[in-house]
């Protein structure tokens, strides 16, 4: 990837520089895994439109990613560029939510995560202010293409949940295994207060989630479902679950992970 | 016959380009996932200017922020601006979103001769064959970002509409 678009980072005091760079990073790295777990379907999604639809999706959050990684990059300012920080780091050093820790799964389970993903993302983005201009003229953008996976993937929660037994089953099993890491693209950032001062962010995290639930509660619940409990994100007992700040990662994202460097691993240093 | 005298070279420079005759050379640039359509027409040339050293600027427009022609665009502008002889820098911005609402009348009628629906909220797509309204879709998502499947139930032909974004 050669960098696609200039951006210019204003002067940031180090507190706060520190505070964008952990924000860029969670969004960057949900929308990278995500569309990495998406592009597993390519070729052998349920049917061909759907296939091409899933493909689709993928590259956009990869496209996504891409230009967060750029602003991250230009944040940093460390000589890493848009490809060395989406690949050359160590499983560990990965900050997605652990929503998107699982494993592709079979239809539903994508479904399921996806969906959940999609209307949390689409809150988090809505918290996005003008305090960082090339941020907000991103997340305009971000914005008008999301529309459509939110409508997508709406789409297929009801027909799942208004499906014959089988999909109804499966839709519901996924969701109950997603349950407990539903809301975790909402842990909170350790440099939160610092960008709610600047206008990085016009509310929380946890007012974010909240908008989420409200979105989730509406669609859910006609259909019959239940939307995923409450759980605690930090503190010592989010901590010990999902790793402080997002840091604790399973062996599907290992797996994943192998996949995704396997190509930069071959001939490292290499120009694609 | 008589030797031929090269003709002297002018030595002074070139006069400066207008943005006008740099619109005049990018009308030449295609996306290559929609060949029927220049860059131009397409609305995606958000900024073209001559600098006061004398250098050429291009400002682009990414229609979907993961459009993997990005690259060969930029190649293309480079390619057509060099005739023109000075540094041109091409980038990318999204400090104005691209709408499919800033493609041209020309454009739309170049996408409609080649079978694509200009874009349009779905209930007003029309089929670029035929011009029913009797048109359904049948995928928002189609072979590149920016494109949808629709289906022609009057003329019986599928076709792609531009996505409204």
């Amino acid at each position: 990837m050669t960098p696609a678009v200039s951006a210019a980072p204003a002067a940031l005091a180090p507190g706060l520089r520190a505070a964008l760079a952990d924000l860029l990073l969670s969004m960057a790295d949900d929308e990278f895994v995500s569309g990495f777990t998406d592009s597993e379907w390519t070729g052998i999604a349920p049917i061909l439109e759907e296939d091409v639809a899933m493909s689709s999706i993928a590259q956009d959050e990869l496209g996504h990613a891409r230009a967060l990684y750029e602003l991250l990059a230009a944040v940093l300012d460390d000589d890493r560029d848009a490809d060395a920080l989406a690949f050359d780091r160590e499983p560990d050093a990965y900050r997605h939510a652990a929503l998107l820790d699982h494993a592709r799964g079979d239809w539903a389970d994508t479904i399921a995560r996806r969906f959940l993903y999609e209307l949390a993302d689409e809150a988090r983005l809505a918290s996005i202010g003008s305090g960082y201009p090339s941020l907000a003229e991103l997340v305009a953008k971000l914005r008008r293409e999301e529309r459509y996976h939110r409508m997508h993937l709406v789409a297929w929660i009801r027909r799942l949940a208004e499906g014959t037994g089988d999909a109804r089953a499966r839709l519901e099993r996924a969701l109950a295994a997603l349950a407990s890491d539903a809301a975790t693209v909402f842990t909170p950032l350790a440099g939160e207060a610092a960008l709610l001062e600047a206008g990085v962010l016009t509310r929380s995290m946890s007012a974010a989630e909240a908008a989420w639930r409200a979105d989730l509660t509406a669609i859910l619940v006609p259909l019959g479902l239940a939307v995923p409990p409450h759980v605690e994100l930090a503190g010592p007992r989010g901590a010990a679950r999902f790793g402080a700040g997002r840091t604790l990662h399973g062996d599907a994202f290992r797996w994943l992970w192998g996949e995704f460097t396997s190509v930069r691993h071959s001939d490292p240093g290499a120009t694609w | 016959m008589t030797a031929s005298v090269p003709l002297p070279r002018p030595s002074a420079p070139l006069p400066s380009p207008t943005p006008a005759d740099i619109l005049g050379l990018l009308g030449s640039v295609h996306d290559p996932e929609i060949p029927a359509i220049s860059i131009v027409d397409l609305g995606i040339v958000e900024r073209a200017e001559v600098t006061a050293d004398g250098r050429i600027e291009v400002e682009l427009l990414p229609t979907f922020v993961g459009c993997p022609a990005l690259d060969v665009i930029r190649g293309s502008v480079e390619a057509a601006l060099a005739p023109l002889g000075r540094d041109a820098s091409v980038a990318f911005t999204w400090c104005v979103p691209w709408t499919s609402d800033r493609i041209t009348e020309a454009g739309r009628s170049a996408l409609a001769a080649v079978g694509f629906a200009p874009p349009a909220e779905p209930g007003e797509v029309r089929c670029p064959y035929c011009r029913s309204e009797r048109v359904v879709m049948d995928s928002a998502f189609g072979p590149t970002q920016c494109r949808s499947l629709f289906y022609c139930r009057s003329c019986r032909q599928p076709f792609e509409a531009f996505k409204p974004i």
